[in-house]
């Protein structure tokens, strides 16, 4: 099996590069406790990232995982603050995102409706559906057995960060391991040939909306469980940040390749830039467009690398030398 | 593919005749909730609120047409409005202030053209990158402040009438008529079809792909700019925020008036029709005294039901 690792590099140049620009400007970045940040502030963004690296690689798209996240933190602090034992919050926080995403699963598979569309439609009537249940209200004094899932650490490391790194190992090893996994990559590819094949192509389109909305319910516990409250609008531009991190990991849009580990760089790569800008001291006004920026550089060199306006041979075959 | 472009004669155009349904059906359930609907000062009020959404629509129906999407619009519209306040309030005429805000706007629509051809990254990640830049320009420029107190006749603009018609309904309906004949009627307008059928066979034929694709986007992002400048006229203030999820509202009206989000089939006539049913229940439900997110159900489940019914559509009648 032969996999590009050729975005995977760029990324980690473009990484290194701001790294030794860090260095040298803002020495003050690299302490343990802001590398900790970082990775607690990109968890929620890594895991819903995953499940959608699964939809992207299929060739379709989710852009109603804000609303889903909204409606999850919702389900989440509701049941929380009703007493929930917290392993049954956990349930119904995945059990809400999963139905989400049968829904837009079903209507993107046997209607044929397309994915940017169903999930244009889900996601106004998700955010309608949650104004209208809670009365666009709050929810305040979350206890303090939920905050702790999101505020509290095992083993030296934030609970959010190993929520992330389970399903980041899970998410690569079943991508490139399991016959699901591969055939995500053939019917993205090329749905008639999967077909032929014998890949039951509409279940597959299921499955992976299935897969995204249970990892949004699952991110929520890495999201909604840091505050003290929920709000009603919560989740707006995440499907932004969730897509941007998907592709600048070298996920193609129209399908057939990316990787768990790549999205994961992709978050890294957003996270890093918000808060190196900080240390830098850009006016935080600014913050915005020069990490718009910096995405859609990352994006540009990518695209020059394959290209071949710009070689990155030597770090490929270095690379293929170390595996 | 559609049979749309090419109009044999004899097809039943289905999605307008579900769109006009729908329209018809919305109309006569408004009209039962409130008796203040069917009144021509409430028509105008429909209109003013909707001509921002449907400049950008405009634009927004060619680059889907072309195959393409523009997620930026939304940003566009707020950068255009704090250029336009940021150099109002630094002393320049209003006018020349304004018209340098569209300028802007169609700068931003060349960018994304540009990055898009010639960087071949697709436009859905070009106009999500953008979408952030621009959106972080306008906050970089402004510092977060809002610019105001513009000149009387310039408000006019977004809040005056000619007779019993809004203003911005004038420019809106200029721009309908100018878009609807350069892409029903000239060559541009084919070869934006083309592109959006099949790419490769239009390059191979002759037309200027790249080209015309940097024209579609700087004239969605001229639009959204002019969209930018009347807004800021209607609410007599710019703000960074401006327009924020515009995007989402322009689709939808361009999906729900037929165009397929592949490319290569939409009209104009269905985004008006698209944009009045979105209009029309917005309004209505308002004037019902039903609230906001109520209607944002009602739109969504429209829109979901109106693209399955054309789907049902396509598959009976083989033109799928």
């Amino acid at each position: 099996m032969y996999v590009d690792r050729g975005r995977e590099l760029s990324i980690i140049f473009f990484l290194v590069l701001l790294g030794v620009v860090l260095a040298v400007f803002a020495p003050g970045f690299y302490n343990p406790k802001n590398a900790s940040d970082i990775l607690v502030n990109i968890s929620y963004i890594t895991i819903a990232a995953i499940g959608m690296t699964a939809v992207i690689i299929t060739a379709q798209i989710d852009i109603s995982v804000g609303a889903i996240l909204a409606a999850c933190s919702t389900v989440a602090g509701l049941s929380a603050k009703a007493g929930v034992p917290i392993p049954l919050v956990f349930l119904y926080s995945i059990g809400t995102g999963a139905a989400i995403g049968l829904i837009n699963g079903l209507l993107v598979a046997y209607a044929r409706i397309p994915s940017i569309i169903v999930t244009l439609g889900t996601l106004t009537v998700i955010r309608g559906v949650i104004i209208l249940l809670t009365g666009g209200t709050w929810i305040y004094d979350l206890p303090a057995n939920f905050r702790a899932v999101g505020t509290g650490n095992t083993l030296g490391l934030p609970n959010p960060v190993w929520l992330m790194l389970a399903t980041l190992l899970a998410g690569a090893f079943v991508f490139s391991h399991t016959r699901w996994g591969r055939s995500l990559y053939a019917v993205g590819s090329n749905p008639a040939a999967a077909r032929l094949a014998g890949i039951n192509v509409e279940r597959t389109y299921v499955s992976v909306f299935v897969l995204v909305g249970a990892l949004v319910g699952l991110a929520t516990m890495a999201f909604a469980t840091r505050f003290t409250t929920v709000q009603s609008n919560t989740g707006q531009g995440f499907e932004f940040l969730v897509i941007t991190a998907v592709v600048v990991g070298g996920t193609n849009i129209f399908g057939g390749s990316g990787t768990a580990f790549g999205s994961f760089l992709g978050a890294l790569l957003v996270g890093v830039t918000g808060t190196a800008l900080t240390f830098l001291h850009a006016s935080a006004y600014w913050e915005q467009a020069l990490q718009g920026l910096f995405i859609l550089l990352a994006v540009a060199l990518d695209a020059a690398r394959r290209r071949g306006a710009l070689d990155f041979g030597w770090a490929t075959r270095l690379f293929r030398r170390a595996a | 593919m559609s049979a749309k472009p090419t109009k044999p004669g004899f097809n039943v155009p289905w999605s307008e005749v579900v769109l006009v349904t729908g329209l018809i059906i919305a109309v006569l359930y408004m009209n039962s909730l409130s008796p203040a609907f069917l009144s021509p000062s409430n028509f105008f009020q429909i209109t003013r609120i909707s001509a921002e959404i449907g400049l950008i629509a405009l634009g927004m129906t060619l680059v889907i047409i072309t195959g393409g999407i523009d997620l930026s619009v939304g940003s566009i519209l707020g950068l255009s409005g704090i250029v336009m306040g940021f150099l109002y309030t630094a002393g320049l005429n209003i006018w020349l202030a304004a018209l340098i805000g569209v300028a802007a706007g169609a700068l931003c629509g060349l960018i994304n053209g540009q990055l898009i051809t010639r960087a071949g990254i697709p436009p859905l990640i070009v106009t999500l990158a953008t979408l952030a830049i621009f959106r972080g320009l306008a906050l970089g420029i402004s510092q977060a402040r809002s610019f105001g107190n513009y000149p009387k006749e310039f408000l006019a603009l977004g809040a005056g009438y000619a007779g019993p018609i809004p203003t911005q309904l004038i420019v809106f309906v200029v721009l309908v008529i100018a878009v609807g004949l350069i892409l029903a009627q000239s060559t541009l307008g084919r070869f934006i079809y083309a592109i959006g059928n099949n790419a490769t066979a239009a390059r191979f034929s002759g037309v200027p792909v790249n080209r015309v694709l940097v024209l579609v986007y700087t004239l969605s992002g001229a639009l959204a700019g002019l969209a930018g400048v009347i807004f800021t006229a209607r609410v007599s203030s710019a703000r960074s925020d401006a327009g924020m999820g515009n995007e989402l509202d322009a689709i939808t009206a361009v999906v729900l008036g037929g165009a397929s989000i592949a490319g290569g089939s939409g009209s104009i006539v269905g985004t008006l029709l698209g944009l009045l049913l979105v209009g029309v229940v917005r309004n209505g439900l308002t004037l019902a005294f039903i609230p906001a997110e109520q209607q944002a159900i009602i739109i969504g489940l429209i829109l979901l039901v109106a693209v399955l019914l054309n789907q049902v559509i396509r598959l009976r009648t083989g033109r799928g």
